[in-house]
Protein backbone atom coordinates (compact mmCIF):
# COMPACT_ATOMS: atom_id res chain seq x y z
CA UNK A 1 0.00 0.00 0.00
CA UNK A 2 1.13 3.35 -1.18
CA UNK A 3 2.75 5.61 1.91
CA UNK A 4 0.69 8.48 2.27
CA UNK A 5 2.81 11.52 2.61
CA UNK A 6 2.54 14.49 5.59
CA UNK A 7 1.03 17.68 4.30
CA UNK A 8 4.79 18.82 5.39
CA UNK A 9 6.28 16.51 2.98
CA UNK A 10 4.35 17.44 0.36
CA UNK A 11 5.07 20.80 0.51
CA UNK A 12 8.95 20.39 1.03
CA UNK A 13 8.48 18.11 -2.28
CA UNK A 14 7.72 21.50 -4.55
CA UNK A 15 10.11 23.20 -2.98
CA UNK A 16 12.59 21.85 -5.32
CA UNK A 17 15.37 24.24 -6.28
CA UNK A 18 15.49 25.89 -3.08
CA UNK A 19 17.12 23.28 -1.18
CA UNK A 20 15.65 24.75 2.10
CA UNK A 21 16.13 23.70 5.42
CA UNK A 22 12.75 21.50 6.03
CA UNK A 23 9.95 23.43 6.98
CA UNK A 24 9.57 20.90 10.67
CA UNK A 25 12.54 22.54 11.63
CA UNK A 26 10.15 25.66 12.60
CA UNK A 27 10.46 26.77 15.83
CA UNK A 28 7.44 28.76 15.97
CA UNK A 29 9.42 31.59 17.29
CA UNK A 30 7.48 33.92 14.87
CA UNK A 31 10.63 36.00 13.51
CA UNK A 32 8.66 35.69 10.40
CA UNK A 33 5.54 37.16 11.00
CA UNK A 34 7.37 40.29 13.16
CA UNK A 35 9.48 40.89 10.34
CA UNK A 36 6.89 40.69 7.00
CA UNK A 37 4.88 44.01 5.77
CA UNK A 38 2.44 42.62 4.37
CA UNK A 39 1.38 40.37 7.44
CA UNK A 40 -1.75 42.82 8.77
CA UNK A 41 -3.22 41.97 5.32
CA UNK A 42 -2.95 38.04 5.61
CA UNK A 43 -6.02 36.16 7.12
CA UNK A 44 -2.92 33.71 9.18
CA UNK A 45 0.83 35.01 9.53
CA UNK A 46 3.33 33.10 8.26
CA UNK A 47 3.83 31.44 11.58
CA UNK A 48 0.86 30.15 12.04
CA UNK A 49 0.42 28.94 8.36
CA UNK A 50 3.46 26.46 8.75
CA UNK A 51 2.08 25.41 12.31
CA UNK A 52 -0.36 24.61 10.31
CA UNK A 53 0.86 22.53 7.79
CA UNK A 54 2.57 20.52 10.72
CA UNK A 55 -0.74 20.34 12.12
CA UNK A 56 -2.18 18.73 8.65
CA UNK A 57 -4.78 21.33 8.33
CA UNK A 58 -5.18 21.07 4.26
CA UNK A 59 -8.23 22.95 3.83
CA UNK A 60 -7.73 25.76 5.76
CA UNK A 61 -3.76 26.27 4.68
CA UNK A 62 -6.18 25.84 1.30
CA UNK A 63 -8.50 28.51 2.20
CA UNK A 64 -6.33 31.45 3.81
CA UNK A 65 -4.99 34.46 1.50
CA UNK A 66 -1.64 34.57 3.47
CA UNK A 67 0.81 33.24 -0.10
CA UNK A 68 -0.94 35.21 -1.66
CA UNK A 69 -0.22 38.36 0.45
CA UNK A 70 3.59 37.50 -0.14
CA UNK A 71 5.21 40.38 -1.72
CA UNK A 72 8.40 38.06 -2.33
CA UNK A 73 10.35 40.33 -0.26
CA UNK A 74 12.50 37.77 1.13
CA UNK A 75 12.52 39.87 4.84
CA UNK A 76 11.16 36.36 6.75
CA UNK A 77 13.69 34.21 4.57
CA UNK A 78 17.39 35.84 5.32
CA UNK A 79 15.82 36.57 9.18
CA UNK A 80 14.86 33.08 9.83
CA UNK A 81 16.93 31.71 12.71
CA UNK A 82 16.22 27.91 11.43
CA UNK A 83 17.28 28.68 7.52
CA UNK A 84 14.04 27.91 6.07
CA UNK A 85 13.24 29.56 3.05
CA UNK A 86 9.99 31.03 3.85
CA UNK A 87 9.36 33.54 0.78
CA UNK A 88 9.84 30.34 -1.31
CA UNK A 89 7.66 28.08 0.61
CA UNK A 90 4.66 30.82 -0.13
CA UNK A 91 5.08 30.51 -3.55
CA UNK A 92 4.86 26.42 -3.32
CA UNK A 93 2.12 27.34 -1.14
CA UNK A 94 0.85 29.27 -4.22
CA UNK A 95 1.65 26.18 -7.25
CA UNK A 96 -0.12 24.11 -4.62
CA UNK A 97 -3.32 25.98 -4.48
CA UNK A 98 -3.25 26.34 -8.21
CA UNK A 99 -2.54 22.68 -8.91
CA UNK A 100 -5.90 22.12 -6.24
CA UNK A 101 -7.39 24.87 -8.43
CA UNK A 102 -8.93 25.47 -4.60
CA UNK A 103 -8.18 29.04 -3.23
CA UNK A 104 -9.58 31.64 -1.38
CA UNK A 105 -12.42 33.49 -3.09
CA UNK A 106 -11.55 36.99 -4.84
CA UNK A 107 -8.25 36.74 -4.95
CA UNK A 108 -6.23 38.47 -8.23
CA UNK A 109 -2.97 36.38 -7.79
CA UNK A 110 -4.10 33.12 -9.61
CA UNK A 111 -5.59 34.51 -12.40
CA UNK A 112 -2.64 36.97 -12.54
CA UNK A 113 -0.02 34.48 -12.69
CA UNK A 114 -1.84 32.29 -15.40
CA UNK A 115 -2.09 35.01 -17.48
CA UNK A 116 1.30 35.98 -16.84
CA UNK A 117 2.67 33.16 -18.05
CA UNK A 118 0.39 32.82 -21.05
CA UNK A 119 1.41 35.82 -22.39
CA UNK A 120 5.16 34.68 -21.79
CA UNK A 121 4.62 31.84 -23.60
CA UNK A 122 2.83 33.96 -26.62
CA UNK A 123 4.78 36.34 -27.28
CA UNK A 124 8.55 35.87 -24.69
CA UNK A 125 7.97 39.37 -23.25
CA UNK A 126 5.86 41.63 -20.52
CA UNK A 127 3.38 43.21 -21.61
CA UNK A 128 1.31 45.99 -19.45
CA UNK A 129 -1.67 46.53 -21.12
CA UNK A 130 -2.34 42.66 -22.06
CA UNK A 131 -2.04 41.55 -18.48
CA UNK A 132 -4.52 44.48 -17.40
CA UNK A 133 -7.58 42.63 -19.63
CA UNK A 134 -6.88 39.85 -16.78
CA UNK A 135 -7.59 42.11 -13.98
CA UNK A 136 -9.62 44.91 -14.63
CA UNK A 137 -13.11 43.10 -14.96
CA UNK A 138 -12.53 42.54 -11.15
CA UNK A 139 -11.39 45.96 -10.19
CA UNK A 140 -14.04 48.22 -8.85
CA UNK A 141 -15.58 51.05 -11.15
CA UNK A 142 -13.81 53.64 -8.86
CA UNK A 143 -10.54 51.37 -9.16
CA UNK A 144 -10.90 50.77 -13.11
CA UNK A 145 -11.17 54.92 -14.08
CA UNK A 146 -7.96 54.89 -11.56
CA UNK A 147 -6.20 52.42 -13.65
CA UNK A 148 -7.30 54.20 -16.81
CA UNK A 149 -6.23 57.09 -15.67
CA UNK A 150 -2.52 56.12 -14.69
CA UNK A 151 -2.24 54.54 -17.98
CA UNK A 152 -3.12 57.17 -19.90
CA UNK A 153 -0.54 58.96 -18.24
CA UNK A 154 2.08 57.00 -18.89
CA UNK A 155 0.74 56.52 -22.67
CA UNK A 156 1.38 59.96 -23.04
CA UNK A 157 4.55 60.33 -21.15
CA UNK A 158 6.23 57.91 -23.51
CA UNK A 159 6.45 55.21 -20.78
CA UNK A 160 3.99 53.07 -21.86
CA UNK A 161 4.46 51.78 -25.36
CA UNK A 162 1.35 51.09 -27.47
CA UNK A 163 2.18 47.64 -29.09
CA UNK A 164 4.13 44.61 -27.32
CA UNK A 165 7.62 43.37 -28.51
CA UNK A 166 7.87 39.67 -28.97
CA UNK A 167 11.18 37.10 -29.02
CA UNK A 168 12.54 36.22 -31.76
CA UNK A 169 12.80 32.96 -31.67
CA UNK A 170 9.67 32.34 -30.26
CA UNK A 171 8.47 29.19 -31.87
CA UNK A 172 11.84 27.90 -30.34
CA UNK A 173 10.96 29.47 -26.72
CA UNK A 174 7.05 27.67 -26.68
CA UNK A 175 9.22 23.88 -27.62
CA UNK A 176 11.21 24.76 -24.46
CA UNK A 177 8.33 25.12 -22.72
CA UNK A 178 6.39 22.19 -24.15
CA UNK A 179 9.17 20.44 -22.64
CA UNK A 180 8.69 21.48 -19.02
CA UNK A 181 4.79 21.71 -18.66
CA UNK A 182 2.18 20.38 -21.32
CA UNK A 183 0.41 23.42 -22.72
CA UNK A 184 -0.94 22.20 -25.90
CA UNK A 185 -1.11 24.57 -28.51
CA UNK A 186 -0.27 28.33 -28.33
CA UNK A 187 -1.82 31.18 -30.47
CA UNK B 1 36.64 49.29 -21.72
CA UNK B 2 35.52 46.17 -20.31
CA UNK B 3 32.54 44.45 -21.44
CA UNK B 4 29.29 43.04 -19.93
CA UNK B 5 26.50 41.20 -21.26
CA UNK B 6 24.08 43.38 -20.61
CA UNK B 7 20.38 42.13 -19.91
CA UNK B 8 17.60 45.25 -19.85
CA UNK B 9 14.28 43.30 -19.22
CA UNK B 10 11.04 44.13 -20.14
CA UNK B 11 10.21 47.13 -17.75
CA UNK B 12 13.20 48.64 -19.06
CA UNK B 13 11.43 49.10 -22.44
CA UNK B 14 8.48 50.60 -21.08
CA UNK B 15 7.55 52.13 -17.84
CA UNK B 16 11.76 52.25 -16.83
CA UNK B 17 12.70 53.65 -20.17
CA UNK B 18 14.17 56.35 -18.33
CA UNK B 19 16.21 53.93 -16.29
CA UNK B 20 17.41 52.21 -19.60
CA UNK B 21 18.37 55.88 -20.89
CA UNK B 22 20.31 56.78 -17.91
CA UNK B 23 22.35 53.57 -17.35
CA UNK B 24 23.21 53.78 -21.01
CA UNK B 25 24.74 56.90 -20.96
CA UNK B 26 26.17 56.93 -17.37
CA UNK B 27 27.85 53.77 -18.11
CA UNK B 28 29.16 54.90 -21.44
CA UNK B 29 30.73 57.69 -19.19
CA UNK B 30 32.35 55.75 -17.03
CA UNK B 31 34.25 53.27 -19.57
CA UNK B 32 31.42 50.19 -18.82
CA UNK B 33 30.11 48.93 -21.87
CA UNK B 34 26.93 47.26 -22.03
CA UNK B 35 26.64 44.59 -24.76
CA UNK B 36 22.62 43.73 -24.39
CA UNK B 37 21.51 40.32 -25.48
CA UNK B 38 20.70 38.79 -28.31
CA UNK B 39 16.52 37.65 -28.41
CA UNK B 40 16.18 37.59 -24.53
CA UNK B 41 12.69 36.57 -22.98
CA UNK B 42 11.04 38.33 -19.59
CA UNK B 43 12.74 36.60 -16.50
CA UNK B 44 9.37 36.33 -15.13
CA UNK B 45 9.65 38.71 -12.46
CA UNK B 46 7.54 36.89 -9.84
CA UNK B 47 4.83 35.41 -11.57
CA UNK B 48 6.29 32.71 -12.94
CA UNK B 49 6.74 30.67 -9.77
CA UNK B 50 3.28 30.44 -8.62
CA UNK B 51 2.75 28.25 -11.50
CA UNK B 52 5.72 26.01 -12.37
CA UNK B 53 9.02 26.25 -10.35
CA UNK B 54 10.86 23.84 -12.92
CA UNK B 55 9.61 26.29 -16.22
CA UNK B 56 10.49 29.59 -14.10
CA UNK B 57 13.97 28.65 -13.45
CA UNK B 58 14.11 27.23 -17.43
CA UNK B 59 13.09 30.76 -18.65
CA UNK B 60 15.55 32.43 -16.61
CA UNK B 61 18.33 29.83 -17.78
CA UNK B 62 17.44 30.70 -21.40
CA UNK B 63 19.17 34.17 -20.68
CA UNK B 64 21.53 32.82 -18.82
CA UNK B 65 22.76 30.34 -21.89
CA UNK B 66 22.72 33.24 -24.49
CA UNK B 67 24.92 35.91 -21.68
CA UNK B 68 26.79 32.49 -21.85
CA UNK B 69 27.50 31.75 -25.36
CA UNK B 70 28.87 35.28 -25.55
CA UNK B 71 32.17 34.65 -24.18
CA UNK B 72 31.20 37.54 -21.21
CA UNK B 73 31.86 36.77 -17.80
CA UNK B 74 29.27 39.63 -16.48
CA UNK B 75 25.44 39.08 -16.46
CA UNK B 76 24.36 42.74 -15.88
CA UNK B 77 20.93 43.66 -14.86
CA UNK B 78 19.34 47.20 -13.85
CA UNK B 79 16.06 45.66 -12.66
CA UNK B 80 16.38 44.29 -8.66
CA UNK B 81 13.57 41.21 -9.80
CA UNK B 82 15.64 40.28 -12.87
CA UNK B 83 19.07 40.01 -10.70
CA UNK B 84 17.05 38.32 -8.29
CA UNK B 85 15.97 35.75 -10.69
CA UNK B 86 19.44 35.26 -12.53
CA UNK B 87 21.06 35.35 -9.29
CA UNK B 88 19.27 32.33 -7.62
CA UNK B 89 18.85 30.63 -10.98
CA UNK B 90 23.18 30.74 -11.92
CA UNK B 91 23.71 29.58 -8.03
CA UNK B 92 21.48 26.45 -8.56
CA UNK B 93 22.26 25.30 -11.78
CA UNK B 94 25.96 25.38 -10.75
CA UNK B 95 24.91 23.77 -7.68
CA UNK B 96 22.81 20.96 -8.84
CA UNK B 97 23.51 19.03 -11.64
CA UNK B 98 20.27 17.45 -11.62
CA UNK B 99 18.22 20.88 -12.38
CA UNK B 100 20.96 21.41 -14.65
CA UNK B 101 20.10 18.32 -16.81
CA UNK B 102 16.74 18.99 -16.56
CA UNK B 103 16.50 22.30 -17.52
CA UNK B 104 19.60 21.77 -21.02
CA UNK B 105 17.11 19.17 -22.04
CA UNK B 106 14.09 22.23 -22.67
CA UNK B 107 17.15 24.46 -24.15
CA UNK B 108 17.73 22.25 -26.74
CA UNK B 109 15.20 22.87 -28.42
CA UNK B 110 16.60 26.65 -28.60
CA UNK B 111 19.85 25.11 -29.05
CA UNK B 112 21.13 26.48 -26.37
CA UNK B 113 22.95 25.28 -23.16
CA UNK B 114 23.38 26.63 -19.83
CA UNK B 115 26.09 25.75 -17.13
CA UNK B 116 25.46 28.59 -14.54
CA UNK B 117 28.96 30.21 -15.01
CA UNK B 118 28.23 34.00 -15.32
CA UNK B 119 28.96 36.38 -12.45
CA UNK B 120 25.58 37.37 -12.16
CA UNK B 121 25.18 41.39 -10.84
CA UNK B 122 23.13 44.36 -10.26
CA UNK B 123 24.00 47.21 -12.34
CA UNK B 124 24.77 49.47 -9.27
CA UNK B 125 27.54 46.64 -8.33
CA UNK B 126 29.46 47.71 -11.53
CA UNK B 127 29.65 50.85 -10.72
CA UNK B 128 30.71 50.60 -7.43
CA UNK B 129 32.89 47.38 -7.61
CA UNK B 130 34.50 47.32 -11.15
CA UNK B 131 34.48 51.63 -11.76
CA UNK B 132 35.44 52.21 -7.91
CA UNK B 133 34.10 55.11 -5.79
CA UNK B 134 37.10 56.97 -5.93
CA UNK B 135 37.45 57.11 -9.61
CA UNK B 136 33.47 58.07 -9.90
CA UNK B 137 34.25 61.16 -7.57
CA UNK B 138 36.85 62.10 -10.22
CA UNK B 139 34.70 62.30 -12.78
CA UNK B 140 32.01 64.49 -11.05
CA UNK B 141 31.35 67.81 -12.63
CA UNK B 142 28.34 68.70 -10.97
CA UNK B 143 28.67 67.67 -7.40
CA UNK B 144 24.71 67.29 -6.02
CA UNK B 145 25.87 69.72 -3.01
CA UNK B 146 23.21 69.54 -0.26
CA UNK B 147 20.44 67.31 -1.94
CA UNK B 148 19.10 65.23 0.53
CA UNK B 149 18.75 61.66 -0.98
CA UNK B 150 16.55 58.64 0.15
CA UNK B 151 18.59 56.07 -0.99
CA UNK B 152 15.98 53.27 -1.78
CA UNK B 153 16.85 49.49 -1.51
CA UNK B 154 13.91 47.96 -1.49
CA UNK B 155 14.15 43.77 -0.93
CA UNK B 156 15.44 42.29 -3.96
CA UNK B 157 18.47 43.76 -4.67
CA UNK B 158 19.72 42.74 -1.15
CA UNK B 159 17.75 39.38 -0.52
CA UNK B 160 17.78 36.38 -0.38
CA UNK B 161 21.57 37.05 -0.52
CA UNK B 162 22.72 35.01 2.41
CA UNK B 163 26.39 34.92 1.00
CA UNK B 164 26.10 38.97 1.53
CA UNK B 165 27.13 39.95 5.14
CA UNK B 166 25.21 43.13 4.97
CA UNK B 167 21.09 42.18 4.13
CA UNK B 168 19.87 44.18 7.19
CA UNK B 169 21.82 47.21 6.88
CA UNK B 170 23.29 47.71 3.78
CA UNK B 171 25.76 50.82 3.18
CA UNK B 172 26.82 50.67 -0.41
CA UNK B 173 23.93 52.97 -1.83
CA UNK B 174 24.87 55.32 0.43
CA UNK B 175 28.73 55.91 -0.82
CA UNK B 176 27.98 56.04 -3.90
CA UNK B 177 25.48 58.89 -3.18
CA UNK B 178 28.45 60.46 -1.31
CA UNK B 179 30.44 59.86 -4.36
CA UNK B 180 28.39 61.92 -6.43
CA UNK B 181 28.11 64.90 -3.47
CA UNK B 182 24.80 64.29 -2.90
CA UNK B 183 23.53 63.59 1.05
CA UNK B 184 22.30 60.08 1.67
CA UNK B 185 19.49 60.30 4.34
CA UNK B 186 19.13 57.66 6.97
CA UNK B 187 15.56 56.31 7.07
CA UNK B 188 14.18 53.03 8.58
CA UNK B 189 12.29 51.43 5.34
CA UNK B 190 15.55 52.10 2.98
CA UNK B 191 15.00 48.15 2.76
CA UNK B 192 11.34 47.88 3.64
CA UNK B 193 9.62 46.16 0.35
CA UNK B 194 7.42 48.72 -1.91
CA UNK B 195 4.81 46.27 -2.30
CA UNK B 196 5.52 46.35 -5.92
CA UNK B 197 4.52 42.48 -6.84
CA UNK B 198 1.33 43.21 -5.11
CA UNK B 199 0.15 46.86 -6.61
CA UNK B 200 -2.31 44.55 -8.97
CA UNK B 201 -2.85 41.68 -6.98
CA UNK B 202 -3.55 42.98 -3.64
CA UNK B 203 -3.90 46.91 -3.74
CA UNK B 204 -4.51 47.61 -0.30
CA UNK B 205 -1.53 45.97 0.82
CA UNK B 206 0.55 47.71 -1.70
CA UNK B 207 -0.29 50.66 -1.43
CA UNK B 208 -0.40 51.11 2.71
CA UNK B 209 3.28 49.58 1.99
CA UNK B 210 4.54 52.67 -0.34
CA UNK B 211 2.28 55.21 2.05
CA UNK B 212 4.71 54.24 4.97
CA UNK B 213 8.08 54.08 2.94
CA UNK B 214 6.60 57.64 1.20
CA UNK B 215 5.83 58.88 5.16
CA UNK B 216 9.63 57.93 6.32
CA UNK B 217 11.46 59.20 3.44
CA UNK B 218 9.50 62.44 4.32
CA UNK B 219 9.81 62.75 7.76
CA UNK B 220 13.28 62.44 7.20
CA UNK B 221 13.63 65.56 5.02
CA UNK B 222 14.47 63.77 1.68
CA UNK B 223 14.42 65.66 -0.95
CA UNK B 224 14.41 63.13 -3.78
CA UNK B 225 13.97 58.94 -3.35
CA UNK B 226 16.49 56.84 -5.59
CA UNK B 227 15.76 53.63 -6.57
CA UNK B 228 17.62 50.47 -7.82
CA UNK B 229 14.64 49.21 -9.39
CA UNK B 230 12.18 49.91 -12.13
CA UNK B 231 9.00 47.96 -9.88
CA UNK B 232 10.31 50.21 -6.90
CA UNK B 233 10.38 52.99 -9.36
CA UNK B 234 6.88 52.77 -10.61
CA UNK B 235 5.56 52.00 -6.96
CA UNK B 236 6.35 54.64 -5.78
CA UNK B 237 6.35 57.38 -7.90
CA UNK B 238 3.26 56.68 -10.10
CA UNK B 239 1.24 55.63 -7.22
CA UNK B 240 1.50 58.49 -5.00
CA UNK B 241 -1.43 60.17 -5.95
CA UNK B 242 -3.42 57.04 -5.32
CA UNK B 243 -1.66 56.82 -1.78
CA UNK B 244 -2.53 60.93 -1.34
CA UNK B 245 -6.12 59.80 -2.09
CA UNK B 246 -6.45 56.71 -0.14
CA UNK B 247 -4.28 58.30 3.20
CA UNK B 248 -5.69 61.80 2.40
CA UNK B 249 -1.97 62.68 2.34
CA UNK B 250 -0.27 65.29 0.39
CA UNK B 251 2.64 63.50 -0.72
CA UNK B 252 4.43 64.68 -3.99
CA UNK B 253 8.51 63.50 -3.40
CA UNK B 254 10.40 63.32 -6.59
CA UNK B 255 11.73 59.52 -7.39
CA UNK B 256 14.56 59.29 -9.41
CA UNK B 257 16.61 56.37 -10.68
CA UNK B 258 20.35 56.20 -8.92
CA UNK B 259 21.51 56.12 -12.49
CA UNK B 260 19.92 59.69 -13.32
CA UNK B 261 21.28 61.21 -10.03
CA UNK B 262 24.60 59.90 -11.42
CA UNK B 263 24.21 61.23 -14.65
CA UNK B 264 23.76 64.32 -13.71
CA UNK B 265 26.26 64.69 -11.32
CA UNK B 266 28.62 63.32 -14.21
CA UNK B 267 26.88 66.52 -16.05
CA UNK B 268 25.23 64.11 -18.88
CA UNK B 269 22.81 66.55 -20.92
CA UNK B 270 19.48 65.87 -18.91
CA UNK B 271 17.51 64.87 -21.87
CA UNK B 272 20.14 61.66 -22.48
CA UNK B 273 19.14 60.33 -18.60
CA UNK B 274 15.59 61.21 -18.99
CA UNK B 275 15.32 64.24 -16.18
CA UNK B 276 13.10 67.39 -16.41
CA UNK B 277 13.41 70.97 -15.93
CA UNK B 278 11.43 70.47 -12.83
CA UNK B 279 14.34 67.98 -10.72
CA UNK B 280 17.03 70.00 -12.46
CA UNK B 281 15.68 73.01 -10.79
CA UNK B 282 15.23 71.07 -7.56
CA UNK B 283 19.02 70.44 -7.80
CA UNK B 284 20.39 73.98 -8.59
CA UNK B 285 18.22 75.04 -5.47
CA UNK B 286 20.11 73.02 -2.54
CA UNK B 287 23.51 73.37 -4.09
CA UNK B 288 22.66 76.81 -3.98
Amino acid sequence: MAVELSFTKEIENIMYASHGKPIKDCIQCGTCSGSCPAVEFMDNSPREVIGMIGANLKEEVLATNTYWTCASCYQCTVRCPAGIDIADMMYALKRYSMWKGQYKEGLLGPDFSEAFVKMIVNSGRSFEPILAATYLPKFSARDIIQEGLTATGLVLSGKMPLLPKKVKRLKNLQRMVRRIIPIGETK
Amino acid sequence: MKQYAYYPGCSLESLGKNYNLSALAVSAELGVELKELEDWNCCGATAYFPVDELLAYTLVSRNLAIAEKTGLQDFVAPCSACYKNAYTTNKYLKNDPDLAEHINYALEEDHLHVEGKMKVRHLIEVFIEDVGLEEIEKKVAHPLKGLRVAPYYGCQIVRPRKDKEDVENPQFFEKLLSAIGAQPIDYASKTRCCGGSLIITNRKAALDMVHKLLQDAVNSNANVIATTCPMCNVNVEVYQSQVNREFGTNFSIPVMYFTQLMGMALGIEPKRIGVGASMLALAQSTAN
